[in-house]
């Protein structure tokens, strides 16, 4: 469904531009439908960038994204099949407007032969599949309703599309503890119902629960990746290692990760490719024969 | 002893009414310790730091005391209270990370902050402070635009802290981090304990696992009443509260995976506390409630440290 082939992004910086960042260097990995891809690094490390480009926001530098073979055309058709939900849920409202009309701007653009009344059906029961009472939900001002509510209502605007693939931009990370594991569940949900959904955040415990495969990325450049029970049952790469030991646990005290060495690729600078370490599962050097150092 | 808050009760004038926000808490600190403080958002949490600091325009101290090393703070007079604020008692509130003002580099700024509050800058003591919490002094001549989201809020630690208070409260200061910051953050948090550059903490987050790693002691609010209150452990391993045992549950581990042991939140939401629920505030939402959860549980001791407010614990 959606593939991502050395894909590149380069920002100019600095003043006048005179200076390139290489916020995301040659990644590559696809996305299946009714499969769930985590996309883990901490901040900077350009998840953003490449959830902005499959969404068509941003042109990539090189490579290039597909979805069903053909590349991203940012338009109507496309978002008609990829949405995207991200972090900040109050951002994508308009305070002085009833939340509820991230609805009605679906029905405009889409849906413009659809009676109200077959609409508000099909609202109904969007919001009610991301489990929500619409007596308590629609109608209401954005500040009467808490943020998993909001980030819900996202996920119900994005469900009245015809919908492949959902990028969820660290979507969980302004939730409570409670709120967040509902979200998520709702999440598993849309893979059951047939969805892609790359779901990109730096907590790694949230990114097991979810997903058949694994990301890890670090300043731009895949370090390891591969179906998740292999990533985090037999993390290779120090950087791996070290984000699983800083994810706070229940019953356990935080334990000291090995540091992560000055070799090149353990910083993700250098870029010899990804080597397959068993079956389905990839690393950037790692202690691997392979190994340069 | 460091703090001990008896039956204090904060509200919000509101046009609606008051707002119930905290009704009724009593607790302790003790010297060197760190008391963790969780639930859901709209418990009380913020409502509790900013009562020890500064009350807004809408709060209002209802009653209640609370002590700091044996004197009592006059929390309800905003003016009297400045001998205490920064001094004794400092906050580091939710969110002030993306608050530092922009336009100002972080050395002017702190300088600028410091003269408000009547006192003057100390450049060894604040190389010293960052130095403790691992930043260059570099920083001084940067703008907040320039720092990460880790050495921005280990900025706000270091100017919550110069003026040397016994107690600091920290709210969800590393909400908005990533894992590997908020361990670093978090540790830093834990130095200056260990190191006395204060004396006793509040480490306010809705995050329990987190809490876990620095904590002594672990309160539960819900609804701005103490739910449960033990020693960090015993509140994992032992959680006697129906809302404790269920936050806890809440929680995604490691190699948890959905396809193999689905975890539920917690349905439905906390009350409103413009009209709290009578009885155990939490009745609407246990599993376990009964015809008794019409009366208000006492919070009872139910062994050393371990108290509890609920009918079946
Ligand atoms: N529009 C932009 N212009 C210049 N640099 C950018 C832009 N957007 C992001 N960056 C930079 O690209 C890198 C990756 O950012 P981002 O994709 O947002 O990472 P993440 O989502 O993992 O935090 C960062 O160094 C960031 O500063
Ligand atoms: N300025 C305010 N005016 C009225 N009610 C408020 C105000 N601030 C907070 N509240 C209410 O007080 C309760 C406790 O809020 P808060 O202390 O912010 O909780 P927490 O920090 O645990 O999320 C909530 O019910 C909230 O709606
Ligand atoms: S007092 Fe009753 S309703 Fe409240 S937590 Fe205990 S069992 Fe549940
Ligand atoms: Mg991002
Ligand atoms: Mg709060």
């Amino acid at each position: 469904m959606l593939k991502l082939d050395n894909v590149t992004k380069v920002y100019r910086v600095g003043a006048f531009g005179g200076k390139t960042l290489t916020a995301v260097g040659d990644v590559s990995f696809d996305v299946r439908p009714g499969e769930v891809v985590s996309l883990i690094g901490e901040s900077g490390s350009g998840k953003s960038t490449i959830g902005k480009m499959i969404l068509g926001l941003t042109p990539v530098t090189g490579g290039s994204i597909t979805l069903d073979g053909v590349p991203v055309a940012p338009g109507k058709e496309y978002y008609r099949h990829v949405q995207g939900v991200f972090q900040d849920p109050f951002s994508c409202y308009n305070p002085v407007f009833k939340a509820d009309r991230v609805f009605q701007m679906i029905k405009e653009a889409y849906y413009p032969g659809v009676s109200a009344k077959d609409w508000a059906v099909r609202v109904n029961a969007a919001v009610r599949d991301v489990r929500l009472d619409p007596d308590q939900v629609l109608g209401r001002y954005p500040h009467q309703l808490s943020g998993g509510q909001l980030q819900r209502l996202l996920i119900a605007r994005a469900l009245l599309l015809d919908l492949k693939l959902l990028i969820a931009d660290e979507i969980t990370s302004m939730l409570d503890a409670s709120t967040r594991i509902d979200v998520l569940n709702l999440l598993a949900e849309l893979k059951e119902r047939g969805l892609g959904v790359l779901y990109v955040t730096h907590d790694l415990s949230l990114g097991t629960y979810l997903a058949e495969r694994t990301v890890v990325l670090r300043h731009g450049r895949v370090v390891e990746m591969g179906e998740t029970d292999k990533v985090f049952g037999n993390p290779l790469h120090p950087y791996t290692r070290q984000l699983l030991a800083a994810v706070p646990r229940l019953h356990a005290s935080w334990e000291e990760a090995e540091p992560v060495t000055d070799c090149p690729y353990h910083r993700g600078e250098a870029s010899g490719g990804l080597f397959e370490a068993e079956e389905g599962h990839f690393v950037a050097c790692a202690r691997l024969e392979s190994c340069p150092e | 002893m460091s703090l001990r808050v008896s039956d204090l009760k904060v509200y919000y004038k509101t046009l609606k009414g008051q707002v119930k926000a905290l009704d009724g808490v009593s607790f302790e600190v003790g010297d060197r310790e760190i008391l963790g403080l969780a639930g859901e958002s709209g418990c009380g949490k913020t409502t509790l730091g900013k009562s020890l600091i500064r009350m807004d325009g809408r709060m209002r101290h209802i009653g209640g005391t609370v002590e700091l090393d044996g004197e009592e703070m006059p929390i309800g007079d905003d003016r009297r209270m400045n001998a205490f604020r920064f001094h004794e008692v400092s906050l580091i509130p939710q969110y002030s990370m993306s608050a530092l003002n922009p336009t100002r580099k972080i050395g002017k700024m702190v300088a600028e902050l410091l003269h408000s509050r009547g006192v003057a800058l100390d450049a060894g003591k604040l190389r010293g402070r960052l130095d403790a919490v691992g930043l260059p002094h570099e920083v001084l001549d940067r703008y907040p635009i320039e720092l990460s989201g880790g050495m921005k809020q280990r900025v706000v630690m270091v100017v919550s802290t110069l003026l040397d208070p016994s107690l600091l409260i920290a709210d969800e200061i590393t909400s908005a981090l990533d894992v590997s910051t908020q361990k670093a953050v978090a540790g830093a948090l834990a130095a200056f304990r260990d190191d006395g550059l204060v004396k006793s903490m509040i480490f306010v987050t809705h995050d329990l696992s987190l809490t876990y790693q620095i904590a002594d002691t672990i309160m539960v609010m819900y609804a701005g009443k103490l739910a449960e209150k033990a020693p960090a452990k015993e509140i994992v391993e032992a959680p006697r509260h129906p809302y404790t045992r269920l936050l806890i549950n809440s929680l995604p581990e490691v190699g948890v995976r959905y396809a193999d042991r689905k975890l539920t939140g917690i349905a439905g939401s906390p009350p409103s506390l413009l009209n709290p629920p009578k009885g155990c505030r939490f009745r609407d939402r246990c599993p376990l409630a009964f015809a008794q959860c019409e009366q208000e549980p006492p919070v009872v001791e139910v062994a050393p440290n371990h108290s509890v407010a609920c009918w079946k614990a």
